[in-house]
């Protein structure tokens, strides 16, 4: 086999370097080539900082010429189509899709890219092409390398920002590494005359065809090497925040956090099921107030069991200030020497006192109960810190090296001052520069079925959503062919519809075979996700006996009780007739493993 | 989101008379929209789908679908409302809708923000108040236009009479709406009732019909495809003027696309309304054209087959020949604010309204306060072309309590404000309506602050001169006949045109292109100076700018002076 013979047609380096490739290939085996190449894949992808191959799989390989368009008016929309038809004539495969049905991932793997776009607003993308825009312009827009391409930009000279969007993005491309094939055509009112000649350059070198993107399925060994073991609970690894978005709608009563995560470089990994588990920081505020309310002072250094840090750093990286237990109750007790505070401690109070205690933070029970604390006695008697666990809500083989979690922002007035949750506050409360410390806790018991034929109902209200994201992602990559039926519920469609979008955009693909929704206030009578089940009760059954694995998720209070009275009922009505064997029927599921809770 | 001409054509063949998949779409849990087929059908049972522009983009980041929700317009011929239809249509905004009432230029009434879960609730509410909106919106004759001011001559009602039964009588035949909406039984197995008049792809576009009553034209009468101009003669209805080929519509950067005043081609008696206006609209029917959307309204048809063509057509599908047109005059097409008297000792309290928006705001609390006038007013409403609302036929010794509600609740506009300010329109625009490139509604307060202050600074306060904003080149507010008019082109850019007069019988023409607002308020302020210091006793600003060769008369739109 000869070097030459290999080197493909335009090499995107320079000549020195391919001169060495070609030096290096001569003589190499088919084997020792699949390797290579999928070698210089994985350090591309790495570079891109996105994990790829056990992604590559799930892409489908796109053709080697990709056509896309964002258009308001229908514009440049018109002229990509006419481009397609060129192709199609020139006899060269192409595809042509619109910016917001196109699928981000692929982008790195594209060889040849063609993108025609309108420029709206005062200078802004046409809305289908916004999140493409978004994505290019991000941090985590992959390095373009191996992608050839060329940009034609509707717009109208009238305007003072003309054409801006064509020529963002033709500047951005090459600035991530791409090859610019020729210049930005830059349409005026009179479309044709620039996109005519535009269209006619694009055939005739998008016709010569691009290498196949085949081999980076081999990836997937090397990275396993690459990656370092041994991040933990008590290891826990920095992970940079990548997302922090309000997902509830204005005037909703809720703010539910869509966090994204990089576990990059991490080495770690995940399964559909796992929750991510957070250390969270208290406040600097709540520790403030704490140090005020006690007249302490942050910078005394403590020792305790051997570790010694200021008092400020114990208080915000090492306790509880938002949770309190019984013993530290009784230790405020005796020192503020509060009669009322101490008979609560009695057995015959101990309802009243976990009222106290899922009520009050220590904040609140050190105003109510005024009491002197000395530093170190503070210190020995609150609880350690303890991370909060979130279930993923991404599919690795979605998302690459990225972990989600979907976070209800605990944020309430009390007492007639604002409390916050520490780990949902600081998740909230995080921007791009914030580093989270994060470990993989997994969670064996709650897992898609090994079978991909099995058919799974979800329900997941509220937060109880996030691993069902997981699944549906997984699912749709692997190419899954059971059946998928997801149950949801919040308040108010209009505001708390978490994920809404994609629920609509996988109903669509049949990546979602199933969604019944019930939104609780948005009618005089509540309804909620058992009322579903009910309504529903026959289907329901016929899916389990026909071998169907049920999931539930979310809060663990009220909701899995309801669901679980609701499910018995279902079994009563159409199986064994009693409530008892029904209860049975239940619990055998539960030990098959064909019905999982992840409940909290 | 927008429609081909194909697409639309289709759609309405396919839609089994405008039926098509709304009931599955009102079903679907899933989205708070329509299927895309539906939201060109749902259009002919007076509705469109919209969204909160405002959060579009935030919405979009939440992973939510944009916040869409209905808008709903009525058919009221005229704009009559009896006062029980009124407090009706309030309850309905304040329960269903965004607790607001629109006036809208076509006198009807649209309600904005209805989420899908409340539309039918909502469309059955309106119809058991004795309003409908069918055919408020689609390729069909739409709402029809009458000089609001009502009985100040008698044969103002029997033009209303005319006008209200050419609604009904070019209505759709279709069940579709009392199927859908009204819950009525299809009978079982049956072929969809036949559309005598439209047939299965009804017009090709919308089709407007207007009744002016000089010296009035508050109707713009000359806006329309087809307009009606009342001769009077003796007091007694003798006939009408048929004007054809009006229309606004226009679109940036398409040559192809202009407004156009309607031409005066004949004179008919009134028997004849309904034969000439099926003449009209069957000949529109079969020759408007169904390729190209934008060039699909009467206008450019007669435009394309010339006006000879067009009168022979229609006569001879009317039957008859059109007697030659009649002299009248119009002296002005807005509104005579205030009280106006009537005959046998009625009056007519005509309220500015500004943009249309009846909605408690802060200290003006114009929905409660006519809330308080419905409860006691014993005549009826009328909406004006304007934008504005009539309190009309009251009796004299009413009209004191009527005046005390309206102070109390800052509908008392018309004895402070100013001409410019009484007559300024301003189309709906942002953020409902979805193909705005810039506000209009929201924004007009504010410029019209503005140009009080520059028109003062010259002595100008007192000009009555017409002011007319759109968010977009289609031109809702009837831009294109405003002394100065400001034509969306994207967020807060507009293109400036100038030179109507104020009788809706000139055309303005582009002054200056997509500019700012300082740039707006600069041109205008020069402007304003040299009228100040150039303008002959009673010369209006339009003209002023005509006679002075600042604009000249749109090349290629006739200039219409009937005298
Ligand atoms: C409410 C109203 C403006 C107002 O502030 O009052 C209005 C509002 C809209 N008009 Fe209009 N038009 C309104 C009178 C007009 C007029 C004035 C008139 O009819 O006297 C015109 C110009 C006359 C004409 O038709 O030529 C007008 C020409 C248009 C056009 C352009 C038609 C054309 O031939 O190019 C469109 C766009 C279209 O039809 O494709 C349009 C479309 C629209 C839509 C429905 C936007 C859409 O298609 O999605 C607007 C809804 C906005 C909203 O959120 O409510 N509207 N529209 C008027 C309702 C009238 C009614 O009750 O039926
Ligand atoms: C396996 C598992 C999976 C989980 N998955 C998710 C998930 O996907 N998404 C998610 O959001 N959470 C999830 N959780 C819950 C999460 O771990 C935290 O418990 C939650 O975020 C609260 O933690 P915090 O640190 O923000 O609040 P904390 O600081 O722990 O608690 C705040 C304090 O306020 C009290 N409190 C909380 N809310 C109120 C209120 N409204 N009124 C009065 N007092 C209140 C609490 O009792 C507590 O004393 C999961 C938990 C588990 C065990
Ligand atoms: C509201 C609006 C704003 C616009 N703003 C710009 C602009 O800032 N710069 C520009 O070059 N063109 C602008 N245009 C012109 C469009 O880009 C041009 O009409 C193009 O052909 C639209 O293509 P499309 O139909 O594919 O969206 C604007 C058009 C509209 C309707
Ligand atoms: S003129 Fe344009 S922006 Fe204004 S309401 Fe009509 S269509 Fe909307």
């Amino acid at each position: 086999m000869s070097a030459q013979f290999i080197t493909p047609p335009q090499v995107p380096m320079p000549q020195d370097k391919s001169i060495l490739l070609a030096r290096l290939l001569d003589g190499l085996d088919a084997h020792a080539l699949w390797w290579l190449s999928g070698y210089s894949a994985g350090l591309a992808a790495n570079q891109a900082g996105l994990v790829p191959s056990v992604e590559a799989d799930a892409v489908a390989e796109p053709s080697p010429i990709t056509i896309i368009y964002g258009s308001q008016t229908g514009n440049a929309k018109r002229a990509a189509e006419k481009l397609l038809g060129n192709f199609e004539s020139a006899g060269t495969p192409a595809r042509l899709i619109r910016a917001d049905a196109y699928p981000l991932r692929e982008l790195k793997s594209e060889r040849l890219l063609y993108v025609v776009i309108s420029t709206q607003g005062d200078g802004d993308p046409p809305d289908d092409a916004r999140g493409l825009v978004e994505h290019l312009l991000g941090k985590r827009a992959p390095q373009l390398g191996a992608l050839r391409y060329a940009v034609l930009g509707l717009g109208d000279s009238s305007y003072p920002q003309f054409n801006a969007v064509g020529r963002l993005i033709d500047a951005r491309l090459a600035e991530l590494g791409a090859q610019r094939l020729f210049e930005l055509g830059e349409a005026d009112i009179d479309i044709e005359s620039i996109a005519d000649p535009w269209r006619q350059r694009a055939v005739e070198l998008g016709s010569v065809a691009t290498p196949s993107t085949k081999p980076r399925a081999e990836v997937v060994n090397l990275r396993a090497v690459a990656s370092t073991p041994g991040h933990g609970r008590d290891a826990p690894f920095a992970a940079e925040v990548l997302a922090n978005q309000r997902i509830t709608g204005r005037g909703s009563e809720k703010d539910i956090r869509h966090i994204e995560l990089s576990l990059e470089g991490s080495g770690l990994s995940y399964e559909p099921g796992d929750a991510l588990g957070i250390w969270p920081r208290n406040a600097p505020q709540l520790v403030d107030d704490v140090l005020d309310l006690l007249e302490l002072d942050g910078n005394d250094a403590i020792t305790q069991c051997n570790e010694t840090r200021t008092l400020r750093s114990w208080l915000e990286t090492r306790r509880e200030l938002t949770r309190i237990g019984r013993p530290f109750v009784a230790s405020h007790a005796a020192l503020a020497a509060h009669a009322g505070l101490n008979r609560l401690l009695a057995p015959e109070q101990a309802a009243a006192l976990i009222k106290l205690l899922e009520s009050h933070q220590l904040i609140d029970l050190l105003r109510a109960y005024p009491a002197r604390w000395s530093a170190e006695e503070l210190v020995a008697a609150l609880r350690p810190l303890t991370p909060r666990l979130y279930s993923i809500a991404s599919s690795q083989k979605r998302v690459g090296d990225e972990a989600h979690l979907t976070v209800a922002h605990v944020d309430y007035e009390a007492f007639g001052t604002r409390h916050r949750g520490a780990a949902s506050g600081f998740l909230s409360d995080s921007t791009g520069e914030s580093r989270v410390s994060a470990y993989v806790e997994r969670n064996e018991r709650f897992r898609l079925p090994a079978d991909g034929s099995r058919d799974i109902i979800m329900i997941g209200p509220g937060t109880g959503i996030a691993p069902f994201r997981a699944f549906v992602q997984e699912r749709a990559a692997t190419g899954a062919n059971g059946r998928n039926w997801l149950l949801f519920g919040n308040p108010h469609f209009d505001t708390d519809f978490l994920y809404q979008v994609e629920w609509q955009q996988a109903l669509r693909e049949g990546q979602l075979d199933r969604l019944d929704l019930a939104f609780s206030r948005d009618q005089v009578n509540k309804i909620y996700v058992q009322h579903r089940l009910r309504e529903n009760s026959r289907e329901l059954y016929d899916w389990l006996a026909n071998g169907a694995h049920l999931y539930v998720c979310g809060d663990a209070t009220r909701m899995a009780r309801d669901v679980d009275d609701a499910l018995i009922e279902v079994f009563a009505k159409h199986g064994s007739g009693d409530r008892e064997q029904a209860a049975e029927q239940l619990e055998k599921l539960r030990q098959q493993g064909h019905y999982a809770r992840d409940i909290y | 989101m927008s429609n081909t001409t194909a697409s639309v054509e289709h759609i309405k063949r396919d839609s089994r008379n405008l039926r098509g998949s709304l009931l599955d779409s009102l079903e679907d849990a899933h989205t708070g929209a329509i299927r895309n087929d539906d939201t060109v059908l749902i259009k002919f049972h007076g509705s469109y789908q919209q969204d909160n522009r405002d959060l579009r983009e935030e919405r979009r980041r939440q992973k939510l679908e944009p916040a869409w929700s209905f808008m709903i317009r009525t058919r009221t011929p005229g704009g009559v409302v009896s006062p029980k239809q009124w407090l009706a249509m309030d309850a309905i905004a304040t329960r269903h809708a965004n607790s607001s009432l629109r006036i809208t230029t076509r006198q009807a009434i649209q309600f904005h923000g209805i989420v899908k879960r409340e539309l039918k609730a909502t469309m059955q509410a309106i119809n058991a108040s004795l309003i409908d909106t069918v055919a408020a919106c689609g390729d069909v004759n739409r709402n029809v236009l009458v000089s609001a001011n009502p009985v100040e001559s008698r044969a103002h009602g029997h033009v209303h009479d005319w006008a209200a039964r050419l609604s009904e009588h070019l209505k759709p035949r279709s069940r579709a709406y009392y199927e859908i909406w009204l819950d009525e039984q299809q009978v079982a197995g049956s072929e969809p009732e036949s559309e005598p008049l439209y047939g299965e792809t009804y017009l090709p576009r919308k089709f407007k019909i207007a009744f002016a009553v000089p010296p009035h034209n508050d109707v713009d009468v000359f806006a329309h495809d087809l307009g009606f101009i009342a001769i009077l003669e003796e007091g007694a209805l003798a006939g009408f003027n048929v004007s054809v080929g009006g229309g606004m519509g226009a679109t940036h950067g398409d040559a192809e696309t202009y407004p156009l005043l309607g031409q005066v081609i004949g004179f008919i008696r009134p028997e004849r309304v309904f034969r000439m206006a099926e003449a009209v609209l069957t000949t529109q029917r079969d020759f408007g054209n169904r390729e190209v959307r934008k060039r699909a309204r009467l206008k450019y048809t007669i435009e394309d087959r010339g006006l000879d063509w067009f009168k022979a057509e229609i006569e001879q599908r009317a039957g008859f020949v059109l007697e030659a047109a009649r002299p009248f005059t119009f002296n002005h097409n807005g509104d005579r604010f205030g009280w106006v008297e009537g005959h046998e000792g009625l009056w007519h309290l005509n309220l500015r309204i500004e943009a249309g928006r009846v909605a408690d705001r802060g200290e003006s609390r114009q929905l409660t306060g006519l809330r308080e006038i419905a409860r006691i007013h014993r005549g009826d409403f009328r909406l004006t072309p304007n934008q504005n609302l009539i309190i009309a036929n009251v009796a004299a010794d009413d009209r004191a309590a009527i005046d005390e509600l309206a102070g109390a609740h800052g509908l008392d506009v018309h004895r402070t404000a100013r001409p410019l300010r009484l007559n300024a329109l301003a189309c709906v625009a942002l953020p409902t309506c979805s193909l705005a490139m810039a506000e209009a509604e929201r924004y007009l307060p504010d410029l019209l602050g503005k140009l009080e202050d520059l028109l003062s600074k010259h002595g100008l306060e007192e000009q009555p001169i017409n002011l007319r904003a759109s968010g977009c080149p289609n031109g809702c507010s009837r831009p294109y006949l405003g002394e100065i008019a400001l034509v969306g082109k994207a967020p807060g850019r507009y293109n400036l045109m100038l030179g109507a007069d104020s009788r809706g019988q000139r055309l303005n023409a582009l002054y200056r292109e997509n500019i700012d607002e300082t740039t707006i308020l600069g041109e205008l302020e020069t402007l304003f100076a040299s009228y100040a210091a150039g303008r002959n006793a009673h010369e209006g600003f339009g003209d002023f700018l005509l006679r002075s060769g600042v604009v000249q008369p749109p090349a290629g739109i006739p200039v219409q002076v009937i005298t």
